[in-house]
């Protein structure tokens, strides 16, 4: 039986929609409005006056140009350029354009139209130039400042993933002792964080007792004391928790050890688990600022998030600004970089989107 | 052996006469070898002890070891004595920032400043950013097709992926202040807001995160658009576990749309919406610090009237003194960790769901 649809039900279905579109097109719209930004000439991203040109359509009796009246336009004698017989402009050797001259050497001018406008960029860009990726890609900081992240988020994700798998293994079996203790020593970190101050002190000793032994490479400081979360040991336990145990003592009768037992075993039965705290590592330490910032004293050590940041505090400083001679808009540069931090994330996003939901569903636990 | 004290003797009823527990023989006998039988069970399975050591020491290190610095909060300084000795020195600190008094008047009110901020942070956050997920939900639950569901679910969980410093450094540059040296206008939803007359131009054009009347705002909608959709993934799920035949049996009673979202899916995810108002509620003194250093940190001194919470004010008077920044932490924490076991007890009382 085909029921017929409801007056309420299809008002209700059409707000539905309404308000989505609206609501996602919100959470889009500064993603697009940051690249349109990054690859827009100049003017547009500052909201500054453009210059415009206009070939004059009237001219009076006696040939001069005629200003059509009310549109504040002025008339402004522009040189011509020389071009070869190809039509190309003519450059000298410097690179500086020349001009044509007439027969005494004056140079040949015609008249233009020229008046000013607003520049608006509203969503999408506008005479597009690439000019501030070209800077930034110039740049060894940048690249620098990649290749420190991706090594921050390769090595930091496995080092959180191997010990927390590890942790997860021991602490899913029933019988482990003081079993109850590790665990509330797991969860009491989730109720009670001692904060930035003490753990900036923290961190500090623990840099002085790295560079110590002899590891004066603060990454190394960031990939092994950062990063670890409670939540996701206790998301790995639940899962451990829930493998049969028929299968593990099978494995134990076939004479496997305990470390076969996880890497043949658990390992594989839970591999979707694995995989989503896999990605929430890898994103929360690709995505790491604060503690990067102040523990890595190198500049050149610096993560992207930092190198983003540095530069937005730098382009924004007024006395920059008024300085600011390029051929882009310093906001096209951050922009520019923002949109190079989350090209990666975007990449990957359609395919790791599912796993994110499954694990935030997964995350009502139980002690 | 023991055989005096009740416990080990226990009456034979068939011949009439006490004789000694057997099993009590075999407590004992566990408690006389506690450690040995401990040590033997370790032994027996050292690899899963082993297994456990780099969590153990991970934690121990940078969770642990940062709250024993937390007692630096009952340090009063005194160079001239070692580290140790200036501990447990009494509550001076505390009472600096409570009471305040003499030169410690200034830390008092921005301490009592911070903690309003973050309360105010927190309880907006409650009024306006929590209700989002869940209306999102209903309406996720109302599209039908597959398709469009997820190109919605993208579009609308993707600012969570986002770091910190992109989603700040998006919205300062969106609402930054326009500047006279270089000719240029403020930021385009700045403008925007101009347009339709919600902020005065010169508001603006000086910059929204300079104002301390527009934080607050500025806080909760672009924590709204950072979070609401992904938060919206455990309604989504409760929604959907409903039974299509509880939306049956009430259409058959003839329940029009508002009636089945007010007598079925309501009720079925109210369990859903009170252990997430109540985990919300219990960190509601733990607001992230990253995102307010990150939107006010360049900007003028004035914003942190309304932008300073707990964790920053700490922050800011480390250098200074390290005491106070520990001792307002650690109220900070201790209420907040007494709020959080808080909730999870009425959580567990109310729907037999612990959350830890």
């Amino acid at each position: 039986m085909k029921r017929r649809l409801e007056v309420s039900e299809l008002i209700f279905k059409m707000i539905s929609y309404v308000m989505l579109t609206v609501f996602a097109l919100c959470c889009l719209y500064p993603f697009v409005y940051a690249v349109s930004a990054s690859v827009s000439r100049k003017e547009y991203v500052e909201y500054s006056m453009i210059r415009r040109y206009e070939d004059v359509k009237e001219f009076d009796a006696e040939g001069n140009p005629v200003v059509p009246e009310d549109s504040g336009k002025a008339i402004e004698y522009i040189p011509v350029q020389k071009t070869d017989e190809n039509g190309a402009p003519v450059v000298d050797q410097a690179g500086n354009p020349v001009y044509e001259t007439d027969a005494d050497g004056n140079p040949v001018t015609v008249p233009k139209l020229v008046y000013s406008e607003r520049a608006q960029l509203i969503l999408f860009p506008k005479e597009v130039q690439f000019d501030a990726f070209a800077w930034m890609f110039g740049q060894n900081v940048f690249w620098n400042a990649y290749s420190n992240t991706l090594f921050l988020t390769v090595y930091g994700t496995v080092w959180s993933l191997v010990v927390a798998v590890l942790g997860a293994y021991a602490l899913s079996k029933k019988r482990l002792l003081f079993r109850k203790f590790f665990n509330f020593f797991l969860v009491f970190t989730m109720w009670f964080s001692a904060g930035i101050v003490p753990q900036y002190l923290n961190y500090i000793a623990t840099k002085g007792v790295f560079n110590g032994m002899g590891i004066t490479d603060d990454k190394w400081l960031v990939v092994i004391a950062m990063g670890m979360a409670a939540m996701n040991i206790i998301l790995l336990r639940n899962t451990f928790e829930n493998v049969p145990s028929e299968i593990e003592e099978a494995a134990i009768v076939d004479g496997a050890s305990e470390f076969q037992v996880l890497r043949q075993v658990f390992i594989p039965m839970s591999k979707s688990t694995i995989a989503t705290v896999a990605l929430f590592f890898a994103v929360s330490r690709w995505n790491g600022y604060f503690w990067a910032r102040q523990m890595i004293s190198n500049p050149n050590e610096q993560p992207l998030q930092v190198y983003i940041r540095t530069k937005l505090d730098e382009l924004t400083l007024s006395e920059n600004l008024s300085a600011w001679r390029e051929s882009y808009a310093a906001d096209s540069v951050i922009y520019a970089l923002i949109v190079c931090s989350i090209i990666p994330i975007l990449v990957i996003y359609p395919f790791i989107q599912k796993y994110f939901a499954k694990g935030t569903n997964a995350g009502g636990v139980k002690e | 052996m023991k055989v005096s004290g009740s416990d080990y003797l226990v009456l034979d009823k068939e011949k009439g006469v006490w004789v000694e527990d057997p099993e009590q023989i075999v407590r004992d006998d566990v408690e006389k070898h506690y450690w040995k039988h401990v040590g033997l069970t370790i032994l027996k399975d050292w690899r899963l002890y082993i297994m456990l050591i780099p969590m153990i020491l991970v934690f121990l290190f940078w969770r642990y070891f940062p709250m024993y610095e937390l007692l630096g909060s009952f340090k009063v300084d005194d160079g001239a004595k070692a580290v140790a000795e200036q501990y447990f020195k009494g509550f001076s600190n505390f009472k600096a920032l409570l009471i305040g008094s003499g030169t410690f008047g200034p830390y008092s009110s921005q301490f009592w400043q911070a903690l309003r901020n973050t309360f105010l942070l927190s309880f907006y956050g409650l009024c306006f950013g929590f209700p989002m997920p869940i209306i999102l939900a209903l309406f996720f639950n109302e599209i039908r097709s597959n398709m469009a569901r997820s190109v919605y679910q993208v579009l609308t969980y993707l600012p969570k992926f986002m770091s910190t410093v992109v989603m700040t450094s998006l919205v300062i540059m969106l609402v930054k202040a326009g500047s006279t040296a270089s000719n240029t206008n403020p930021g385009i939803i700045a403008q925007l807001l101009v347009n339709l007359g919600i902020v005065p131009q010169e508001a603006a054009q000086a910059g929204l995160l300079n104002n301390p009347a527009y934080f607050r705002a500025i806080y909760q909608i672009s924590g709204i658009w950072e979070t609401a959709g992904y938060d919206s993934i455990v309604f989504f799920a409760a929604i959907i576990a409903i039974s299509p035949t509880s939306y049956e049996a009430a259409q058959i009673d003839g329940a029009n749309k508002w009636a089945q979202m007010r007598y079925v899916v309501l009720p079925s995810i109210l369990s859903t919406i009170v252990i997430m108002l109540i985990t919300r509620i219990g960190s509601m003194l733990s607001i992230g610090y990253e995102k307010v250093i990150l939107l006010t940190e360049k900007q003028q001194n004035a914003v942190l009237t309304t932008a300073q919470v707990v964790s920053t004010f700490s922050w800011a008077v480390k250098a200074d003194n390290p005491g106070i920044a520990s001792a307002a932490e650690m109220m900070n924490n201790v209420v907040g960790m007494l709020l959080v076991i808080g909730a999870n007890t009425i959580a567990r009382k109310a729907s037999n769901v612990s959350l830890y």
